[in-house]
């Protein structure tokens, strides 16, 4: 091992601000599980989880990102593989395939292929030669990402498909997009509205009707937000202190322990809490971009860009739908939202920022 | 131009930075979320979630009772369980409106116009679904607890009248607060509010407040148990008592006279305006209202031609007939026509401005003076006086002595009557008056529409003096009864002696009111017989004899001073002196009464109790 590529050389600040919200995080699913025997415990395995995740963490970091850009064609086949597995084999849980069983294990296979397209763009837009996109790349990009975006749209879970946009979106921005190219795809993506939302399935049609007009059915989304809301609200400035927001512990949450976690911490905590919360998020992502920056060469600059603008993402949708500026979706909020795969990809992730980032001095 | 170093060259700084730029808008934007709900809207929130939390079922406090004069109680309250509904926690689905219509055995139809009635209301208020729950709605309820935790049974008391319909027009009866009632702000929806009578002019009084019980509840709308989650209680508050001027011994005299007739009695104190007795008939069952009516009851009782919901004391308005010849001889008497001796041969008949008068007798009454006219009820003699004097002074007499207009009881609904003027025929007939209307008005006949309780109100308060006490229902003062409104219309002692002496003769000496007669009492009175046809009529049936007449008689004792006057109406009872006797059976409990010293009924009960005092 380099000198230069030793543990002292991670991210001590990053790993710091993720490790405090992930106690924020466990320390508000305790207080879900109070009153609700069908929920005890599961601040023990969301902690188990971090634990994985902590160790994979630093496995990931020792090792060269580049070790997983050289082999980026064969993560691509497996996760399709793995996409078209779950579609045919998968677990079905509240209408939707998302999850598969592997060795007693069940998981979304979504979480990791959010993973694997950051690596293959990174591969791909680090051997661009040129300072903007051409179109071909532009149309090689878009059906890289557009493959898997449709097999997860198919489970159907449209949430995470779309969580695959910002990814692309942020890689194409820095690669360089010429003007006229912007323009074709936004009138491309307006074209395409109609025809998506005939697409959509009624649930899905439902929730985007009902944040446009809420309050039509009282127990759909509409009321799922307004409980959220409510919780929010009530929690006024100081909170009501952990384990005693009424609208978390009499269950008017929905999912309060998962998408919705940071109602139940907004109650409880108030926005002094959140205000904490979130700077630590801002810390998290000002760290990643500045990574990016002192990355040594232009993939990992990629792959660390895309981690961020993935959590950036998650972060808006997730947080955004607890306040009522967002539609309902089951986009969990990352390091927070109780859930395994999402928990341990997210690590993963942060592994990889890592073993970039140790790399910074290291001349390739 | 950038250099291109090919693969290895870094991402340009510029493009990554806008990716912090974005970071930081994304924490604004989510931060600006948070403060507009838990800082700018923190209250509105905490109040939602309260709401949540606390489920607030209403205790119903149970009315005041209603009691007579001497405390014995009339209507008081029994405990029933109400079937409600909490909307907010039963899934307002097409399923479960079907489950629970079949359930409790409700008209599905039925229960979708209750659920629309209720629809702007909050969700947490309750819809009473059932007053009275049976056996297997309870087990209905109780096994449903789960799937329909919104359903439930509540305690409530339920009012409880006499049977029989006694006293059905002076109480009236209750019932769920109406449209109109909530949006005036009276009331909340599905109160039970007085809807007629005394119950409706006194409900601020009988009303309650209700009390509350607060339980913590979870999303599903079960109640959470535990010894830290105690209910809170805030106890109602129940209505307080109304003691009536009522006396229930002369009441139930009244009613029973008037059993299976078709009339009214009031039976007053003209000295301070207490209402002893006050009865109308065919009357209803108060005790079908106490919840929500059936609607076909309720059409029946409303087509009915008996009109059982209208009462008779108040809102009958009809030609007070010779009664009111007591007024037209008070007028004379005050006016002087008697001061030098008046007589008139009556010969059965007599013609004036070309047209034939009739009296009641074809033989006629010979020569009569003014005693001999009250005392036979000669139509003769007073068609001379009404037309000596005239309609001007003849209307300005019956209203002073309170005609023509509402007494002013505590009750709804009175009303006014008709005491006829030039001007009142040229405004509302477009007509002049024609001077032969004045011949028939001084009999009673003719455009002139009086009540029972005017008459009891004008004869009692002419044998008074002239002082006429405002009738009133609640015997405590205060509480927004009426003050004791008294109008001073002094007569002469003359005049006085002369008019009770006839109304005395009426009764004494062999008159038209003989029936009255109770021997060791000083009774007086004066008969009366008129069309049952109402003013508004008159002009389609003329000359129609199928409308049988209408008997009245006002009777008071002693002569002097009264201490009760009796007013009483018979629809079709043929002749004044039918009603006579009405008169005396309330008459005679009263002065019984008196005598005994104790009163005649138990309280609660309606069968007669022993003579031993």
């Amino acid at each position: 091992m380099p000198r230069s590529v030793r543990y002292r050389e991670m991210d001590w600040l990053l790993l710091a601000c993720v490790l405090l919200i992930a106690a924020l995080g466990i320390a508000e699913i305790y207080s879900t599980t109070l009153t609700s025997p069908r929920f005890t415990g599961m601040h023990l395995r969301q902690l188990v989880w971090m634990g994985i995740g902590l160790a994979l963490l630093f496995i990931l970091a020792r090792v060269d990102y580049h070790t997983w850009l050289d082999q980026a064609a064969w993560l691509y086949l497996a996760v399709l593989a793995g996409l078209v597995g779950v579609l045919l084999f998968g677990k079905e849980l509240f209408g939707a395939r998302r999850w598969i069983e592997v060795g007693g294990i069940t998981f979304q296979v979504s979480e990791v292929v959010k993973l694997v397209i950051i690596i293959v763009l990174a591969r791909y837009f680090s051997e661009v030669r040129a300072a903007q996109l051409s179109l071909a790349d532009l149309a090689k990009v878009g059906l890289l990402a557009g493959v898997p975006m449709a097999l997860i749209a198919a489970q159907p879970d449209l949430g995470t498909a779309l969580t695959l946009v910002p990814i692309v979106a942020t890689g194409v921005f820095l690669a360089g997009l010429r003007w006229k190219h912007a323009a074709i795809l936004l009138v491309a993506g307006l074209l395409i509205l109609p025809v998506g939302w005939h697409l959509l399935r009624p649930y899905q049609r439902e929730r985007l009707v009902t944040f446009m007009n809420p309050g039509q059915n009282p127990k759909g989304p509409g009321y799922q937000i307004l409980q959220s809301k409510i919780a929010v609200g009530s929690g006024g400035f100081w909170g009501k202190g952990t384990g005693k927001g009424s609208q978390n512990q009499l269950g008017f949450i929905p999912v309060r322990h998962a998408e919705f976690v940071m109602a139940a911490y907004g109650e409880e905590q108030g926005f002094a809490g959140v205000l904490l919360a979130m700077l630590l998020y801002l810390a998290l992502l000002l760290r990643l971009v500045h990574n990016a920056e002192t990355a040594p060469d232009r993939a990992g600059a990629f792959l660390v860009a895309g981690i961020a603008s993935l959590l950036l993402f998650h972060l808006l949708v997730n947080v955004g739908m607890v306040v009522g500026l967002m539609p309902v979706t089951g986009i969990p909020l990352p390091l927070m939202s109780y859930g395994g795969s999402a928990t341990v990809s997210t690590w993963l992730a942060l592994g990889l920022v890592m073993s970039v980032r140790m790399r910074r001095f290291v001349n390739l | 131009m950038e250099l291109i170093f090919g693969y290895e060259r870094k991402l340009p700084i510029e493009r990554l930075a806008w990716l912090r730029v974005a970071a930081i808008a994304v924490t604004l934007l989510l931060l600006g979320g948070f403060w507009r709900l838990q800082i700018a809207r923190s209250e509105y929130f905490s109040l939602l979630a309260e709401r949540n939390r606390i489920r607030t079922t209403p205790i119903m406090a149970p009315r005041g009772l209603i009691l007579d004069r001497e405390g014995r109680v009339l209507v008081d309250n029994y405990p029933a369980f109400s079937v409600i509904l909490v909307r907010e926690y039963v899934p307002d689905t097409k399923a479960a409106r079907e489950a629970i219509a079949r359930g409790l055995q409700l008209d599905p139809t039925w229960l979708a116009e209750r659920l629309e009635e209720y629809k702007e209301a909050p969700p947490f208020q309750p819809i009473v679904l059932k007053d009275e729950a049976a056996l297997s709605d309870i087990a209905f309820i109780e096994a449903h607890q789960d799937d329909y935790p919104g359903l439930e049974l509540l305690l409530l008391y339920r009012r409880r009248y006499p049977p029989g319909g006694l006293g059905a027009h002076l109480f009236g009866y209750v019932g769920e607060a109406s449209k109109e009632e909530v949006a005036a702000g009276r009331s909340e929806l599905g109160d039970i509010v007085g809807k007629k009578g005394v119950e409706r002019h006194y409900n601020r009084i009988l009303l309650g407040v209700n009390g509350e019980r607060r339980a913590l509840v979870d999303s599903q709308g079960r109640e959470v148990r535990g010894p830290e989650y105690k209910p809170e209680y805030k106890p109602p508050v129940a209505g307080r008592p109304l003691r009536l001027t009522i006396d229930y011994d002369v009441q139930l005299a009244a009613e029973r006279a008037l059993e299976g007739r078709k009339g009214a009695i009031v039976a007053l104190n003209p000295q301070t305006g207490d209402v002893l007795a006050l009865a109308s008939r065919p009357a209803f069952d108060p005790n079908l209202f106490a919840g929500r009516i059936p609607p076909e009851e309720w059409q029946r009782l409303m087509n009915d031609p008996d009109k059982p919901l209208l009462n008779r004391v108040i809102q009958a308005q009809l030609a007070p007939g010779s009664t009111f010849k007591i007024v037209t001889a008070a007028a004379a008497l005050e006016e002087g026509l008697f001061e030098k001796p008046f007589t008139v041969q009556c010969n059965g008949s007599a013609v004036h401005y070309g047209r034939l008068f009739r009296c009641w007798i074809p033989e006629g009454h010979g020569r009569v003076g003014l005693h001999e006219a009250i005392v036979r009820s000669c139509d003769v003699f007073f068609y001379e006086v009404g037309k000596w004097l005239g309609i001007e002074r003849l209307g300005a007499y019956a209203r002073q002595f309170g005609l023509g207009r509402p007494t002013g009881i505590d009750l709804p609904g009175e009303e006014g009557g008709l005491i006829p003027s030039p001007e009142w025929k040229l405004r509302a007939r477009k007509e002049p008056w024609i001077p032969s209307e004045t011949v028939s008005v001084a009999i009673g006949q003719g455009p002139i529409m009086v009540t029972p309780l005017q008459l009891a109100h004008a004869i009692g308060g002419i044998a008074m003096g002239g002082r006429f006490v405002r009738p009133h229902l609640v015997l405590e003062p205060g509480n927004g009864t009426p003050e004791k409104a008294t109008t001073q219309a002094p007569l002469k002692e003359t005049s006085l002696l002369e008019l009770t002496n006839g109304m005395w003769g009426v009764v004494n000496e062999g008159g038209t009111g003989a029936a009255a007669r109770l021997p060791e009492l000083d009774v007086a009175g004066k008969t009366g017989t008129a069309q049952l046809v109402g003013l508004d009529k008159l002009d389609q049936v003329k000359g129609q004899r199928a409308y049988t007449d209408n008997a009245w008689f006002v009777g008071l004792a002693p002569r002097r001073n009264p201490e009760i006057v009796v007013a009483v109406l018979l629809e079709h009872g043929e002749h004044g002196a039918s009603a006579a006797p009405l008169a005396r059976a309330v008459l005679q409990a009263y002065f019984e009464k008196k005598r005994r010293g104790a009163p005649l009924q138990l309280a609660g009960s309606h069968a007669a109790t022993g003579g031993t005092p």
